[in-house]
């Protein structure tokens, strides 16, 4: 699904923060993307949300090459892709279910198409009773499911989750994990950015470190 | 292809947590059952309150009250000049000269039967003397004897303004006829009075191109200072898959609010002022002031075309602060994926 050669990154003419980075995200598959602060870990998910492009190499997502693809025609892929943030990014003059229905909105769809399924949805993160608030009253662990639902809205193929057990207590950073594994079950390609080891113990998943720019991959 | 879909999903996380007893998120079964649950209305991506708005609807109101009240004193300088041309195109004048030996009398009635000749004139008048002491009386006073003085004769003739006589033939068979005749077709002021018109409409233009260039100017810049306002708004749009002609559109929508609201306002204090300066001037009717105001710019009338003009000025304005609008997003917005996107530019960014 993404193919990542000899990949390579450098803000200004400062030194490389990623160097040749060849790896590929499959189908389906779940993996730990974890390393030391400021190892790159954001950088490489701002690449793989195709955001940011890469100084060398070449990036293939969905089968195309990135090089290749015009810059109006980005947003399209984006949409294949779900992303989450350790600091949420919810809206805060949006109540919950504004916030998760925004990437339906952006597509220009009539609210009653979507209504029940942002609703179903929000029940499915344990968020049912919380559909008319605004973010600043929501709990850490309930702006982050918040965040969650919005990325996979439009069910994407990949979820890209850059710390998003950073700002939740233990019990709720294992409560996302088994949301993101059943998300996996379902069929999303999912990669979590962290460097929490005890939540990576809790499953035998793939781990794609990185070290100084460079990237072992664990299987 | 992905193959989530929310009641799967719902239904797969149920059987998951009765499988494992793993602590699953909140299932919809567990919180009371509604008939509908109820969403309030969808509010604005973009908060009004975020946009610089009412200091930028001020702004508009006074461009579009300036533009409206330039519109009108044109259009009422214009309609005065027309009134002006019309009264003295009107008419022509054949002024005779006295001169030793020269039957003034004869001559007048001579001079007025030539002119009646030409198709195109409709009557002559002779200005008998009582009507031409009047004209020299604030000159030369009261009790004037026109027989005392070598005072010039007038004849009008009203012509048809439609279908004017041959002004250059008439002058001609004049010299030759009456040698001491001369005839003032007042050519001279009508084409003063025109340009005179074209001078106020082009000055009045000017001014509408300079108001509208610093309209556009402050738009920009406060298009500008909403993106930048709402920068984090524009980020989560970007994550989520918003093409930038989504984003130009949302940002749009709250620009056109702004720019009807302080272009009507604008406009209808505009109109508003020269209703009032239209009734102050009827209710004033013969009162020296009244009697200056219309010696100088006419009637403060500017009829249902100029209402008509300031409410096409409203729409102009509205639509050229939409238009800025979206074109300073659509291309803000593109710099800022150009920016966000390459690394050596990245330093103009927050780190996301």
């Amino acid at each position: 699904m993404i193919h990542f050669e000899n990949v390579g990154l450098r803000y200004g003419m400062g030194p490389e923060i990623l160097r040749d980075m060849t790896f590929d995200i499959p189908k389906r598959s779940f993996q730990f993307l974890t390393g030391p602060s400021g190892a790159g870990k954001t950088t490489l998910l701002r690449l793989l949300f195709m955001s940011l492009h890469p100084t060398r190499g070449i990036i293939r997502m969905f089968g195309r090459d990135l090089s290749q693809i015009p810059r109006s025609e980005l947003p399209m892929l984006r949409r294949r892709v779900g992303i989450v943030f350790q600091d949420f990014r919810l809206l805060e003059h949006l109540t919950t279910y504004e916030n998760v229905a925004l990437p339906l909105r952006v597509r220009g769809k009539e609210e009653s198409s979507y209504r029940n399924d942002v609703i179903e949805l929000l029940k499915w993160v344990g968020l049912g009773e919380r559909i008319n608030v605004l973010p600043p009253v929501l709990s850490g662990g309930e702006k982050q499911r918040a965040a969650i639902a919005r990325a996979l809205m439009d069910r994407p193929e990949i979820l890209l989750a850059d710390e998003p057990t950073g700002n939740v207590d233990p019990p709720m950073a294992r409560r996302l994990l088994n949301l993101f594994l059943e998300l996996n079950r379902l069929g999303t390609a999912v990669v979590i950015a962290t460097h929490d080891l005890a939540l990576m113990d809790q499953v035998d998943a793939r781990r794609m470190i990185l070290t100084e720019g460079r990237l072992d991959l664990y299987e | 292809m992905n193959e989530l879909s929310r009641p799967e999903a719902a239904r797969a996380a149920k059987s998951k947590k009765r499988a494992t007893e793993q602590q699953a998120p909140q299932q919809p079964q567990q919180t009371p059952r509604r008939a509908e649950m109820r969403v309030r209305p969808t509010a604005p991506i973009l908060p009004p309150s975020n946009i610089q708005g009412n200091a930028l609807m001020v702004v508009i109101a006074i461009m579009a009250f300036l533009a409206c009240l330039t519109l009108g004193a044109v259009s009422m300088v214009r309609a005065t000049a027309a009134s002006w041309q019309s009264q003295i195109s009107r008419e022509i004048t054949i002024q005779i000269k006295p001169e030793e030996g020269l039957d003034m009398d004869a001559a007048l009635k001579k001079a007025r039967d030539l002119a009646l000749t030409f198709v195109g004139t409709r009557e002559g008048t002779i200005m008998d003397d009582g009507a031409t002491a009047r004209l020299l009386e604030p000159w030369l006073g009261a009790g004037l004897n026109l027989d005392d003085l070598p005072v010039p004769r007038l004849v009008i003739i009203t012509i048809d303004e439609q279908n004017p006589p041959d002004f250059a033939a008439m002058r001609d068979l004049l010299k030759t006829e009456i040698p001491q005749a001369f005839l003032d077709d007042h050519r001279t002021w009508v084409d003063r009075l025109v340009s005179m018109a074209h001078t106020t409409v082009l000055i009045g233009t000017g001014i509408l191109v300079l108001v509208f260039t610093a309209m556009i100017l402050t738009v920009i810049f406060a298009t500008r200072g909403a993106l930048s306002g709402n920068r984090h708004i524009v980020e989560v749009l970007h994550f989520v898959g918003a093409e930038s002609s989504f984003v130009a559109s949302e940002f749009q929508k709250h620009f056109l609010k702004i720019s009807i609201k302080g272009s009507a306002a604008g406009g209808a204090l505009a109109a508003a002022l020269f209703a009032l300066a239209n009734i102050w001037q009827a209710n004033s009717l013969a009162t020296p002031e009244s009697d200056q105001a219309m010696a100088l710019f006419g009637t403060f009338t500017i009829g249902i075309t100029g209402y008509a003009g300031i409410f096409a000025t409203m729409i102009v304005i509205a639509l050229l602060t939409t238009l800025t609008a979206r074109f300073t997003v659509m291309r803000t917005i593109d710099e800022i994926d150009l920016i966000r996107s390459d690394p050596a530019r990245s330093d103009g960014l927050p780190a996301s």
